[in-house]
């Protein structure tokens, strides 16, 4: 009982400080780096040690200082609880949701690579995940700011609407191999269909690969579909009203949001840590399908940026039209066509 | 009964430590900033004018209907889940082989039922 505790707390602390909080910070400076790149700037080139800026690299970290060091500020009109609680409600869930994602296969025959192996599987990915929700409308509403509770308003309206959508473009994927284990699914993905063609997610699910790309943008908030937080509609939206650390917290949790969702469709759709035409235990096996997993999550990071920074936003009923007369029903589609595909080809 | 829930032990550890991360986060942050105070930083902003009174005013009716057409077709699509995940196994079972696809036909046919539904009832329409 203690070594299993103290092994999940050591999982933990690796996984949530080290790897979330250190990617999150990476990719601030990803974000800021790229949307440079697409609009002909430099981008973050000043935070400098001795000299060296290292491209910028040192940006997230003198952010971090810089948060650290800010008034921890509340309103005095804002609801003291909630307002203090919200960032937290914020924060955590995408932290959580992490724990049921298998970093790369079993070694020695023990999940060492994945924190909880419970039998939820990624239904407690699901469910964690849109706690978050939470949150954000919390911490609108709790402001009392105008532009805080449209932000929330905006924020809890549209999770709702592309969290069915996102769900209906699973239960595809769900289908074909028959089980909501992450390993067992991605156990289902190593397989080779005609003896060359893996039978990733990707090539049985593809409209569902669509659609879970487009609900998971939606479900993080970000352009095209980011009205939550319209900087020139709403100023910040739900986080108007905060400042240091807590405000860190919104925006940590959006990138580790972004983290999360690549790597749930790297689990779902790119067959997770698995290499085509490679099996086996030995060490150099296990490090290289781990280094499979990541580099599938950078891809999948990259596209989303991609698409943040070239698409322009929507109007709000249009996003909202887009959930549930586009999505939800080529949804229902999806998982009706898989449903004959599989009854016929048996 | 005890085994069986010593798998969730890890989560429970998961929960602590991220919470403690989120506290100990804030923690640092009051005890390292300053505290410098005045009237107008109370103030909710509002683009630099004087503030026109408390936010809590009635919001449109459109964002709760949004929501209740949520909390209808989130539950119906838990009912599928077990479904999908049985999926194949029930397709092979000599009992219910017949049956399972023409039962998803008709739980997705009452579910796009509802989803016209609302949609022409312009539930859905925010503008």
């Amino acid at each position: 009982m203690l070594e299993l505790v103290l092994i999940a707390f050591a999982k933990c602390v690796f996984l949530f400080l080290a790897f979330l909080l250190g990617g999150a910070a990476i990719l601030s400076w990803v974000e800021r780096k790229m949307s440079a790149v697409i609009q002909d700037r430099i981008g973050p080139n000043r935070a400098a040690v001795f000299g060296f800026t290292a491209f910028g690299l040192f940006h997230p970290i003198a952010d971090g200082i810089k948060m650290l060091f800010k008034e921890d500020f509340v309103p005095a009109r804002a609801d003291k609880i909630l307002f203090f609680f919200a960032p937290v409600l914020s924060f955590v869930p995408p932290l959580l949701a992490f724990m049921a994602i298998p970093f790369g296969p079993p070694v020695a025959g023990r999940e060492w690579l994945m924190v909880s192996d419970s039998q939820m599987g990624l239904l407690f990915l699901l469910a964690v995940a849109s706690i978050g929700v939470y949150g954000h409308t919390l911490a609108g509403w709790s402001s009392d700011n105008k532009f805080s509770l449209m932000g929330a308003l905006r924020t809890s309206s549209q999770l709702f609407s592309y969290e069915v959508g996102l769900t209906l473009s699973l239960l595809g994927v769900f289908m074909v191999y028959g089980t909501i284990m992450p390993q067992a699914i991605i156990g289902g993905q190593s397989e080779l269909m005609w003896g060359w063609l893996p039978r990733w997610g990707i090539v049985t699910q593809p409209l569902g690969f669509i659609l879970f790309m487009l609900a998971s943008i939606a479900e993080t908030k970000r352009a095209p579909f980011d009205l939550p937080e319209a900087d020139s509609e709403l100023v910040a939206g739900y986080s108007t009203e905060y400042s240091s650390m807590r405000f860190a917290m919104f925006f940590l949790s959006e990138f580790v949001g972004i983290l999360l969702v690549s790597a749930f469709g790297a689990v779902l759709f790119l067959g997770g840590w698995n290499i085509p035409f490679l099996a086996g235990d030995a060490w150099w096996v296990v490090l290289l399908q781990v280094g499979a997993f990541l580099a599938k999550v950078g891809a999948l990071v990259y596209l989303q940026m991609l698409v943040r920074w070239t698409v322009p936003r929507m109007r709000f009923d249009q996003v909202i039209d887009f959930g549930w007369k586009y999505l939800i029903p080529f949804g229902l589609l999806n998982l009706l066509a898989t449903a004959v595909v599989l009854a016929v080809w048996r | 009964m005890l085994e069986q829930l010593i798998e969730y032990v890890p989560l429970l550890v998961g929960v602590v430590v991220a919470v403690g991360t989120a506290l100990g986060m804030l923690v640092l942050n009051a005890v390292l900033g300053p505290k410098r105070t005045n009237p107008s930083k109370h103030e909710a902003f509002e683009c630099g004018n004087p503030s026109l009174g408390p936010a809590r005013n009635r919001f449109h009716v459109k964002y709760y209907l949004v929501a209740l057409v949520f909390l209808v077709f989130d539950v119906e699509v838990v009912f599928l889940l077990p479904w999908a995940v049985e999926y194949r196994r029930l397709l092979d079972s000599p009992l219910l082989g017949g049956i399972v696809l023409l039962e998803a036909l008709l739980f997705v046919a009452v579910l796009a039922v509802g989803l016209l539904y609302v949609w022409k009832r312009d539930a859905l329409r925010l503008d």
